[in-house]
Order: structure tokens, then sequence, then C-alpha cells
């Protein structure tokens, strides 16, 4: 008896709420909510972590934080949603969060069946391998009937095993839960070599008893474009998000950074202008404030200067900018026009 | 001649030294029989190799405060990862000049903890004082109210997390569980069936699967708009899965209990509530101490599983700093410093069941 109370008790109550609010755009969503809801990795150093204080610091997190700052004029209006990597999505598709800034790449199925929209890639990244200097290995290809560390992963595991089965050589996989227990087993000499993504190879070294004594083989055998999410079906907040991570890129081109961007208000270029909203329209054609642009890079710095903060070259990461820096500079991160 | 008895007398006749005093202990306890001399050795032996070299790592060349660059030229432990990060381990995402309030929240449940622990206090007064106890503790966390800055649960984290899943998982879970085993015993088929229905679906999955449906799957089933707390689904699923392991030990003690009681309860005209309250309950639980006690320490233990849907309790804190490249090397000083917080934990409710258990039987 009590049971039948019960469930009705709770069928009534999801009934009650349910009729509750109206389906509105995500923007306006986020706006009444009054902060952004970004779901993020919390354990990748330098892209999404949190510091000794609690405080979310990253790539990722940064360009996280440019959305709400687009959107609000405030990039600490946000909250941040740490996701496993099969938690994320479904987060995602049920609304859980407004946007996923959590290293994804862009594949096709995910575009697709999963009902995702990827936008301007933030993070062009690879796998790789990570060699001891002692085992003269100048090339992936000569890793014939080699032990390989993996973290058992989505793609990791399976990017390697196509990468032997291709050069038709043996392997031995020695595969570890715990990045620290990875590491362990890699300096230890238990695997010839330890296969990540790029980004985290880098890291994985900075910890080596001694780093110099490892090297990153040339071959990357995998692309990962890494890139915030949106869902399907809410074309606005698509564009918001999209230009918003390209607002970070352009600015870069235009040399507008945290510490100029006030100078570059009475800057005479007719495209810095636009940009910056001091020539109206970009901002109402996204159905934001004008001063989108502005607040972004006031506040977060350009795609440079995030890069350089959490993943560069002086940070424990040293990571150049490769594939990541300026098209003009021989990378790949390009933004489209601000027109 | 009766001098010399007296002197007889007086130098009474004592054991062998090798039979009393430690010589003697360690005799019969350590060197008895030539299997167990060889087992002392071996074990004196082991002690020898692993002892001092242990005792050095973590006491002598150890690293208690500073960065991570001096652990880096020291071979001992890095107990500075600890000392460095013990507030984001301890209490994750709570802001940082508010983190007095979890710390205080902590102190009044461990003091309402230990002033409970004596049976003779358990009084209605306690109870309504665990309530206004709990519901400052709620306040501290919450804020909101009383000039306290609001602070979302989605902030909660480390050792407070763990102790809110872990004390108010047990304490749902205990009465639940007895409902649940009183359920399965009940004569009413559609009560029963339904007992044994949830109870056996429960125990067929692994806690993992239920956080998992909990985390991902149940979110896709609410009507848009609506999301529940991360932890709310996470502290529900825990307090599903620990009633059933409980439900199926009182009902072992229920069937424990003779046919004769439940006559001579009815025989005295007592109804099924009162039989229950006032006999069979009583007996049955205590019974069962040993085991309940043990799915509970079980049950704090598996509340660090909730790693895996991405809360940051204790241990997803600590797996945190471990991935911060400054600290990664030190997983073993950050692991043993959990384990101790879980041991701790596990034994202070271990000892008290054996404390209880004493008690009880003296009555």
């Amino acid at each position: 008896m009590r049971k039948t109370v019960c469930f009705f008790v709770l069928a009534l109550a999801v009934l009650v709420f349910a009729t509750g609010p109206a389906v509105a755009g995500t923007l306006d969503e986020v706006k009444a909510r009054g902060y952004l809801i970004a779901g993020v990795n919390g354990g990748v150093f330098g892209f999404s972590m949190p510091d000794d204080k609690g405080t979310w610091k990253g790539l990722d997190v940064d360009t996280a934080k440019a959305i709400a700052a687009a959107v609000f004029g405030d990039a600490e209006k946000i909250k941040f949603s740490a996701l496993t990597a099969v938690q994320r999505l479904p987060a995602l598709q049920s609304k859980e969060i407004d946007v996923l800034c959590r290293n994804t790449t862009q594949t096709l199925t995910r575009e697709t069946t999963n009902g995702l929209n990827f936008v301007h890639v933030n993070y062009y990244d690879g796998q790789g391998f990570l060699v001891p200097k002692k085992l003269g290995v100048k090339s992936a290809k000569e890793l014939k009937g080699a032990t390989v560390c993996v973290l058992p992963g989505t793609t990791t595991e399976l990017n390697v095993a196509d990468f032997f089965r291709k050069h038709n050589m043996e392997w031995k996989p020695v595969v570890i839960e715990q990045p620290a227990e990875l590491n362990k087993a890699f300096f230890s000499g238990r695997c010839d070599c330890l296969t990540s993504d790029a980004s985290q190879l880098a890291a994985h070294r900075s910890v080596a008893p001694n780093p110099d004594d490892y090297v990153l083989l040339p071959e990357i055998i995998s692309k990962e474009p890494l890139a915030p999410v949106v869902r399907h079906g809410d074309d606005q907040w698509y564009d918001i998000v999209n230009w918003s991570v390209m607002a970070l890129i352009q600015a870069e081109e235009f040399g507008i950074t945290s510490k100029n961007v006030d100078e570059m208000l009475k800057s005479k270029d007719p495209g810095i202008q636009r940009f910056l909203g001091v020539t109206p329209g970009m901002g109402k054609a996204l159905g934001l404030d004008e001063r989108w642009a502005y607040n972004i890079i006031k506040q977060l710095g350009n795609y440079g200067e995030i890069f350089e903060r959490n993943v560069g070259v002086n940070t424990p990461l040293k990571l150049e900018r490769g594939l990541n820096a300026l098209w003009t500079e021989g990378g790949l991160m390009y933004a489209a026009p601000f027109r | 001649m009766p001098s010399a008895i007296l002197q007889n007398h007086e130098a009474e006749i004592r054991p062998p030294v090798t039979s009393v005093g430690v010589i003697g202990w360690v005799k019969q306890n350590l060197f008895d029989g030539w299997f167990n001399t060889l087992l002392t050795l071996v074990t004196v032996y082991f002690l020898y190799r692993i002892g001092p070299p242990l005792f050095r790592w973590m006491f002598m060349d150890s690293v208690w405060f500073g960065p991570a660059s001096e652990c880096n030229q020291n071979p001992g432990a890095c107990w500075s990862i600890i000392s460095s990060n013990f507030r984001f381990i301890l209490f994750g995402f709570y802001p940082y000049d508010q983190q007095w309030r979890p710390l205080l929240a902590m102190l009044i449940l461990f003091g309402f903890l230990y002033y409970s622990r004596d049976r003779r206090r358990w009084t209605k007064r306690l109870g309504y004082a665990w309530i206004i106890g709990l519901s400052a503790m709620g306040i501290l966390m919450r804020g909101g109210i009383l000039g306290l800055s609001a602070v979302e649960s989605s902030q909660w984290g480390g050792l407070p997390l763990t102790l809110i899943l872990s004390v108010f998982g047990l304490t749902a879970a205990y009465p639940l569980g007895i409902f649940l085993a009183l359920g399965r015993r009940s004569k009413m088929p559609i009560i029963k069936s339904l007992s044994v229905v949830y109870i056996e679906l429960i125990r067929g999955v692994p806690l993992i699967s239920l956080l998992f449906m909990g985390s991902i799957i149940f979110p896709l089933f609410l009507p848009e708009g609506i999301t529940i707390n991360k932890i709310l689904r996470a502290q529900v699923a825990i307090i599903l899965f620990t009633a059933a392991y409980i439900a199926e030990v009182v009902r072992g003690g229920l069937q424990g209990i003779p046919r004769g009681q439940y006559e001579a309860a009815e025989s005295i005209g007592l109804n099924y509530y009162l039989t229950m309250r006032l006999v069979i309950l009583p007996q049955a639980l205590k019974i069962v101490i040993p085991p309940t006690v043990s799915i509970l320490i079980s049950a704090f233990k598996d509340t660090s599983l909730v790693v895996i849907i991405a809360l940051f309790d204790l241990l997803k804190t600590t797996q945190s700093v471990l991935s911060n490249p400054e600290w990664m090397g030190f997983s073993k000083e950050a692991y043993i410093f959990i384990a101790l917080l879980y041991f701790l934990g596990c034994f202070s409710m271990a000892n008290y069941s054996r404390k209880l258990e004493r008690e009880l039987s003296r009555d």
C-alpha cells in the first residue's frame, strides 16, 4: 500500500515539475539562469584542472570562460561540471551542461549519430610516441616488437593497434589505468615506449627523473582536433560558441591582447573597429552585446596568450605552438572574417 | 635441625628462569617447536629488511613542507604533496575563503558521533539534537542565509562529500533495509513480491552500474529543463544499493528468532507493529550487528566509487592533485594519506560495533 502511494506521489511530482519551464533557446536559458554551465575534464593539467585552491585552470577552461564573457560580459559567470569520458556526451544531450569543453575529438559519428555539433577547434592534438634516448630509435617504424605503455582510452589504444597492424609489426601493449602508475612503469623501463596524445606526452616527460633522457618520435599517428561541442538544433547558440572561439584566434591575428585592447578601441582599422564593436553590427547579429569580443579579450586575452599561459613553453608542459600556431605562421588556427 | 627446616621453607623453589618473565614468554610464544622457531626467524628477517628502510623513507629522509622540486632531490617520502594540497584534497572546490564552514560542519558531526557513542545517552532529546545538528551542518555547507554566502552542492567535495555520502547513505539505508526485510517476510503477496523483486534486482547489479544509470541514463528520461543534482543522484544510488544488502542481513536475523517468540507476543495480544517493535526486532537486530557493520564499512568504502561519475570525493581530489605534473610522481604518499583516513573511519566503526556487541550481550 505504502509503496503504491509513494509511486503515485513520485509520478505526480514529476508531472508537476515537468509542466514548469517552457522550452527556450539555450542563450535565453543561460541568461535566465545567470551563469553558463560548462562540462570539462577535471584531470588534465594545462587543459582543465583545479589548482590547489580549487580554482579551475586550463586552455579548455579559458575557452569556456570566453563564452561566458561573450554572453554576460563577465568571464566568472560560469560553473564547471567535471565529467568522465563516458558521461560527457549524455550530459550535453540531457541539457545538464550548455557546452562541452573537454578535449573531445571531432569525429563523424559524434556529429551525426550523437546529435552534436563541434565548433572551431581550440587545440589540434595527435597521438605520438615517447621513447628513452638510449633506445636509439629515430622513428616509430623502428618500434617492431616493442612493449608499449598505454592508458585505456577511447581511441588511443585503437590507434596504436591500427598503426602497428598497418606497418605489419609485432607489439605488446601494457595497459595501465592511472597516469601516475603509467609513468612509473615507463620510467622504470617496463615498456620501451609510451603512447598518448602529444600534449599528454609532454606532461609525462616533464615528470621524468631526467626529462632530457626521453624524446618524442616525429610520427603523429592520429588526428585529434579537439573542439568545444554543443547540441544539434540550436543554431544561435552554435554561432555564439563558434564565434567566441574564433574571436580568440582573430584577436591574435589582429595583434589585440588583454593589455592593449583599450588602445585598440581607437584603431583606424575598419576590421578591428567591427571586431571590437566600435562599429556596431556583429554583436547584434549574434544576439549579444556589441562589446562581446572586447569583453573576451579584455578578460582572457587572445588565443596566443591563453595558450602560453596554460600549456606554452613556460609551463611544465613546455608545448610548442606547432599546428596550433596562426595560419600566418604555418599553423592551422584560422578564423573566418568578422563582417 | 629445626633451623634447617626453616631455611628450606624460606628458600622456596622458583621455576626455572627459562619459563618465566621475558625469556619464558619469548620461549613459549616465539620459539615453541622447530616450526614456530623457523617462522619467527623468517618474520624477524623480513621486519629487519623492511622496517628500517621504511622508517627512513617515511620519517628520516622525507620532506614535510616545501615545493615539489625539493622532493625530487630527496630519496625519502614527499609528504609535502599533502601539506601543499591538503586544503584541496580535504575540501575540493569549496570556495577557499569559506572552507572553515565545511570544517566546522565536520567537527559538529564528529562531536555528535562521539557524544552518541554511549547507548545510555540515546534519548528523545538527543534525537532532536541530532536533527538540529544536521540542519546546522546543512546550513553551514549550503549557506544562503544568516549572512553566509550560498555555496552550491556542485562545489562540495573532498572529505565532507565522502562523509555526507556515507553518513546519509548509511542512516537512510538502514531503516529502508529493515522495511524491506519485513516486507520480504510479509504474508501480503504484493508487498512480499515487490520487496523480493527490489532486493534481487538491486543485488543483481554492481554499484558502479547503478551509479552510471543514475548519472548517465536517468537524466535522459527526465523531461526538458529538469536536472537533478549529481550528488543527490549518487546518494540515492548508494542508499538503494546498501538497503538491499542490509535487508538480506536483517532477514537472516529475523529468521534466527525462534517461532516461540512470535507466538508468545501474539498470546499476550500484541499486534504486528508492537510484536516487531518490542519483541522481534530488538533481538534480531542484535544478532546481526557483525554482518551489518561489515556492510556499513564496505558501503563507506564504496562511496569512493563516485570517482567514476566525476564527483570530487576524497579519492578524486587526491587523483586530481596527482595529475598535476608537479606532483605526478608522488602517488604513494598521497594514497597512504587517504588510506589512513579511510582506515580511521572503518576502524572506528568496527571498534564501535564490538563495543556495542559487548554491551548488548551483557543485558
